[in-house]
């Protein structure tokens, strides 16, 4: 037991030796959950290029459909390719021992994801595959280090390949890294996947929490009230303690 | 009406039992906006078990489905996802609520002759609140849930000569933590606990009623029989259990002044919990941590394990101690001595408005070192963090220590006869 606990206990002091988690900086996802299209977008992308492979399995068809304001039946026949009826969980159709031996763990579940990672560092994340022979898919992340997936949008992107440019630094040449720059054979360009990346990122922070702008809407009804409510004590106290001296 | 009340008074004493703890109970009438804490812990804690009580309505206690259950909750349930927020919201509120109060006390030694036992009450009150918290914690089954409770419950162990083993194997139900430990953390968060917690309130209050209320200036309202010039007494009706042994001067019924004054300071503390719940429920990832959001994957550790914000000083003070069971000793020593306050303080004058210099400057070295300490406890630990950790560790204990030898021979200001302003 005592083993056990000077474990936890290492696992929790030297925490930073093993806080392996990216630590550089992060692009900002200037996502609006109000902006459907974008959303729309977003789930097209999750359901053809992540539901393969990741599930999402607390979140329902219907719902989804309801909240970006897709038609059902639309919803159904475009973007539904797993499960029985529009009310099932968006569960995938991989099989989680199978992908396990694959990719060395089942993916997992990304329904909150969002919530977990946060949204700059997913649409980062997204943008930050490159080319690595060494990988066993060829692909590494900048972002997230040996990651164990493969780059599933490079036929939108394209080969992604970490760029360097001879530049005049110090008086002297040298090779400068300026980031990751797509071969060009994607189908979108760089703007077009940037955007395509963004509206993903969307679609997965509306996932993280599905009622959050109800949520807000809803909260400024309830602090109106209470700001009413309180001038309404206030008075009430006034009238009370007129008398005390 | 009063027929109904006359029947109903001749079976149980209703009438007179409002008589005395509300409409007839003398409440000092200098209380400040410290003084507010306490209604609000208990409307807190009345927010808990309601919300509580519907989030058992759709929750499941059990390693497969309790996080899945969560999310069930916060999507398909109606205001699902309002019930849970307000839980977790509250569970923050109630330890920010609970501190001041607490803070109030020290202020104003309010745990000082006669009143050990209130403050002994509420200490008790404020243990089971931390198991309460701890337990809830891990029903959500997240990724800090459990690796959280994984190393609270591994603190047990320390104990020597193979009791601490046996201790934390009882605890979980199992040689780690699982299905079992979660079923019965259930057990203990939605009954076992709660109703700890309610017959200790009930407990503090009725301390607090016998014993009357402390106030800013930390003077005795109830002066003795007869002592009271006519025109100085309070000239509202107060029940005769007060007014028979004591003449009650600077104090007014509780009902109706404090409940609608207590009112004013509700719509505000409301307004903030509301904007907490609907703008942000997970306080930067304090409130709710981002970790959590993921199912607890008991082959897997996350990065940093911290513990939600309200526990993060003690936890600081765990850590300051490179043994281990040193570090449990300090831990709960910190508690300890919060209990033993009125034997710490051997001071006559009760509130910081006449004590000396040197408590202040010692009381406010106290708080500096718990909020140091909160901050040290969140961030993962490095070299320098551990290092503040152990220096401001030790100034919280000097607190104790500096009190116990000033508080003695203390040079207090002079006590007015009655409150001031």
């Amino acid at each position: 037991m005592m083993k056990r606990f000077l474990m936890a206990l290492a696992l929790l002091l030297p925490s930073a030796a093993f806080a392996a988690g990216y630590s550089g900086p992060l692009d900002k996802a200037d996502y609006d959950l109000r902006d459907k299209a974008s959303l729309q977008r977003g789930a097209q992308i999750f359901m053809n290029y992540c539901l393969g492979c990741h599930t999402m399995q607390y979140q329902r068809y219907q719902r989804t459909f309801e909240d970006l304001e897709i038609p059902i039946d639309l919803g159904q026949e475009l973007l539904q390719f797993t499960g029985d009826g529009p009310g099932s969980h968006m569960i995938s159709a991989i099989d989680a021992d199978a992908s396990s031996e694959w990719f060395g763990l089942t993916p997992p579940d990304i329904t909150m994801v969002a919530r977990v990672r946060g949204a700059d560092w997913l649409y980062t994340y997204f943008r930050s595959f490159y080319e690595d022979p060494s990988r066993p898919f060829g692909v590494n992340n900048e972002v997230f280090e040996n990651v164990g997936m493969p780059h599933v949008l490079q036929e939108l992107q394209g080969v992604p390949r970490q760029t360097y440019e001879r530049r005049m630094v110090d008086g002297e040449m040298r090779d400068v890294y300026v980031g990751i720059r797509s071969d060009g054979t994607g189908r979108m360009s760089p703007d077009e996947f940037d955007q395509a990346m963004l509206d993903l990122t969307a679609f997965l922070v509306y996932t993280g929490e599905p009622m959050y702008l109800e949520r807000q809407r809803l909260g400024y009804y309830v602090i109106g009230f209470l700001i009413v409510f309180l001038i309404l004590t206030i008075l009430l106290k006034r009238e009370y303690w007129r008398d005390i001296k | 009406m009063s027929r109904i009340l006359d029947w109903i008074d001749q079976r149980i004493p209703l009438s007179n039992t409002l008589k005395l703890h509300v409409t007839q109970y003398p409440a000092p009438k200098n209380f400040n906006f410290w003084y507010l804490m306490g209604s609000l812990a208990l409307i807190v804690l009345v927010n808990q078990i309601v919300t509580g009580i519907w989030l058992t309505m759709s929750y499941n206690p059990s390693a497969e489905g309790a996080f899945a259950s969560v999310e069930y909750i916060m999507r398909d349930v109606e205001y699902g996802w309002l019930l849970r927020y307000m839980h977790s919201t509250g569970a923050s509120f109630f330890f920010i609520v609970v501190y001041l109060h607490m803070f109030r006390g020290l202020m104003y030694g309010s745990y000082q002759k006669p009143r050990e036992l209130l403050w002994i009450f509420g200490m008790l009150i404020f243990l089971v609140l931390m198991a309460e918290a701890f337990m809830g914690y891990m029903l959500p089954w997240g990724q800090m849930s459990y690796w959280g409770a994984q190393v609270i419950i591994s603190l047990f162990g320390t104990i020597p000569f193979g009791i601490g083993e046996a201790l934390t194997t009882w605890i979980r139900g199992d040689y780690v933590i699982s299905g079992a430990t979660l079923n019965r953390f259930f057990a203990l968060h939605v009954i076992a606990l709660p109703l700890v917690i309610v017959i200790l309130v009930f407990l503090h209050l009725i301390a607090l009623h016998e014993v009357g209320s402390n106030n800013p200036d930390g003077i005795d309202l109830k002066k003795p029989k007869g002592s009271v010039k006519e025109e100085d007494k309070s000239p509202y009706e107060f029940h005769e259990r007060y007014t028979k042994k004591y003449d009650i001067v600077d104090s007014i019924p509780f009902h109706p002044y404090y409940t609608v004054k207590d009112l004013v300071g509700l719509a505000v503390f409301l307004i903030f919990f509301a904007w907490v719940i609907f703008f942000e429920p997970t306080m930067g990832g304090h409130f709710l941590e981002p970790p959590n959001f993921e199912a607890a994957d008991p082959m897997r550790t996350p990065e940093h394990i911290a513990p939600v914000w309200y526990f993060t000083p003690f936890y600081a003070i765990l850590a300051a101690v490179p043994n281990p069971i040193g570090g449990v000793i300090l831990m709960f020593g910190s508690i300890v001595l919060l209990f033993l306050m009125p034997w710490i303080d051997r001071s006559t004058v009760r509130s910081i408005r006449y004590r000396s210099g040197l408590h202040k400057a010692n009381l406010a070295m106290l708080v500096v070192s718990f909020i140091v300490l909160g901050f040290v406890g969140a961030l993962p630990p490095t070299e320098l963090f551990t290092r503040i950790g152990q220096i401001f560790t030790f100034l919280y204990f000097a607190f104790f220590v500096f009190l116990f030898f000033y508080s003695k021979n203390e040079k207090t200001k002079p006590l007015p006869e009655r409150v001031t302003k």
